[in-house]
């Protein structure tokens, strides 16, 4: 008992850490969700609460039903495995209900820049431009159409010119054409 | 692109880890390096350290309680940090790291100086007023017990809380080196020397603040240095900064003899890029000359009189202090220059005042000085002070027997 006593401090300090411990066991408890650990280190939750948000993107085979001109243009050139909304952004609400809903179309000097301004990261034969040198902010569209930007491609249908379609196809002069800067 | 030499990734070309990362292994290198000098008395029984024993413990703490606030400053989201430990991922480090700092700050820091300064808590809580009296009373936990017996309990206590302490210290830096250590995406970084020579540069790096602050404080307080412990201080310094600097040796000439897919970047990085951070200030300036200059204190001690070694351990101390510093830099902001390409580099530009620049870092600097500042009036680390203060409440009780 005398011991008891004389050690009576160190108990009291043991005493602040169960004291501590159990404050942070309480807390823990109102500040991790519920459904933590539920299947993983993540809000189990989250996946019912991810599955029943409205769903935004058409997907590009439901855009290829209707828009079989634009897949035409597409497979002629470099974009053919560009996915639709990778450019027009999310279509589910057009593709539901395509007379009500009209996506505008996206400004080109601004979006074609996103993968095309130059970077010494890119692979030298991706086409790659500094945007501001090479059309100095006119649309990328007056001269290259967006479905099949190849240069000498129709810039409003993207139709290839007759020789290019009959198997002469020039070599694009990286120059003009956008080449590796 | 500004900075940027040959080829770089496009994630490599931005700094992430900032000044602020350089900062924190080097405040809790100097919480582990204290911590071992206070050990050194405790432990292994080195008398002629004693009056450094508080001194360092309480640097210790006041360095501990700064270390995570470049981490804090560093996060975009510092409010989230809690979070590692309410939900910590036992594979992330960093989250165990958060366990090993709190064991470290509670069970072991706090514990031991509360331990060893309870019977000055005890008197100060009935010798003072006001607010400082509510202090004291706050931390004598409500145990005014100070019998010759109770004291002995918390003497053999303290001893075992500063064994467990050792290892505890290894661990806690240890853990900083690891987290670098264990990056095996990074070949500067990723070496299993790491953990190791973060330890022994921290321990070099808490003995030298311990020393300068020692002498620094005791020179404000107009007492006189106690040589002994100077001299013995600086002799484990120098033995600790010679383990330290052989592994580093060591790591280089492995990395030499290796030679492998890095190294021709790594090299010329260090030519470069590194080549003042790192040849000039932390290999010749910051090691080569403390160690030849504590090399002629030790061999010829006795030729050289009290003030020329005091110079030359102060010089030695802030320089060992800078070396280290350079360390961490060439390791936290080296291991980012180069491009894992090994085809080009970066720069980083420190900026001044913004919440990751000089400012902030210096601030974060200053600040455990002053931690330190308010621990040294709570709790008086002199022999002296607390002799006077334990003396008037012998005093005082022999007068007013049964008070």
């Amino acid at each position: 008992m005398k011991f008891l006593k004389d050690a009576g401090h160190l108990f009291r300090f043991a005493g602040l850490f169960v004291l501590a411990f159990l404050i942070f066991l309480v807390v823990r408890g109102y500040v991790v969700p519920k459904t933590f650990g539920e299947y993983g280190h993540y809000r189990g939750a989250t996946i019912v609460e991810i599955a029943a948000r409205p769903v935004k993107y058409a997907g590009h085979q439901v855009c290829e039903n209707c828009h079989t001109d634009v897949v035409a243009a597409k497979n002629l050139g470099q974009h053919a495995h560009v996915n639709c909304e990778a450019c027009h952004g999310p279509l589910a609400n057009h593709a539901n209900d395509p007379a009500s809903v009209t996506p505008a179309l996206p400004d080109t000097a601004v979006l074609c820049a996103r993968c095309h301004t130059a970077s010494a990261a890119k692979p030298k034969n991706f086409s790659q431009v500094d945007p501001a040198d090479h059309s100095g902010g006119v649309p990328c569209q007056t001269c290259h159409n967006p479905h099949n930007p190849t240069p000498g491609a129709d810039p409003a249908t993207g139709a290839m010119p007759p020789a290019a379609t009959a198997g002469t196809h020039a070599a694009p002069d990286p120059k003009t054409a956008g080449g590796a800067k | 692109m500004t900075g940027v030499e040959g080829y770089m990734y496009p994630n490599e070309i931005t700094l992430y880890w900032s000044v602020l990362i350089v900062l924190y292994p080097y405040i809790t290198g100097l919480v582990a390096g204290a911590f071992i000098l206070a050990s050194l008395e405790r432990v292994f029984r080195v008398e002629a350290v004693k009056p450094t024993y508080r001194l360092a413990l309480l640097t210790a703490l006041a360095f501990l309680i700064d270390a995570p606030l470049p981490l804090q400053l560093h996060l975009g989201h510092p409010e989230r940090s809690p979070e590692m430990y309410f939900t910590p991922h036992a594979t992330s480090a960093m989250a165990m790291f958060g366990y090993v700092y709190l064991w470290y700050l509670m069970a072991v820091l706090v514990f031991e100086i509360w331990l060893d300064y309870r019977r000055e808590i005890v008197v100060r809580s009935q010798q003072t007023k006001g607010l400082l009296r509510l202090i004291y009373k706050i931390m004598t936990l409500g145990s005014s017990n100070i019998s010759p017996r109770s004291l002995h309990i918390d003497e053999k206590v303290g001893w075992v809380v500063t064994l467990v302490g050792i290892p505890s210290a290894f661990l806690l830096h240890g853990y900083v080196g690891f987290i670098f250590g264990s990056i095996k995406a990074n070949p500067w970084w990723s070496s299993p020397l790491m953990p190791v020579v973060f330890i022994f540069s921290a321990m070099v790096s808490g003995v030298a603040a311990v020393l300068l602050l020692y002498m620094a404080l005791t020179g404000l307080r107009k007492h006189t240095i106690d040589m002994r412990c100077v001299d013995t201080i600086a002799m484990y310094m120098f033995y600790i900064f010679i383990i330290d600097f052989s592994l580093e040796m060591l790591d280089l000439i492995h990395r030499v003899y290796e030679a492998d897919e890095s190294f021709r970047s790594l090299d010329f990085m260090v030519h470069t890029k590194l080549y003042f951070s790192q040849i000039v200030i932390q290999i010749f300036i910051g090691t080569l000359v403390p160690l030849v200059l504590l090399f002629i204190t030790q061999v010829w001690k006795h030729a050289l009189n009290d003030i020329v070694r005091k110079r030359i351990y102060v010089l030695c101390g802030s320089l060992i202090l800078i070396s280290v510093f350079a360390m961490r830099w060439n390791v936290v902001i080296g291991g980012q220059l180069f491009s894992k390409s090994f085809l080009g580099y970066t720069t980083y530009k420190l900026e001044l005042a913004t919440r990751e620049g000089l400012l902030a870092a210096i601030g974060l600097t200053i600040l455990p000085f002053l931690f330190l500042w308010v621990l040294i009036k709570l709790l008086p680390p002199w022999s002296d002070e607390s002799a006077q203060a334990v003396a008037s409440q012998t005093r005082r009780v022999a007068v007013v027997p049964g008070d």
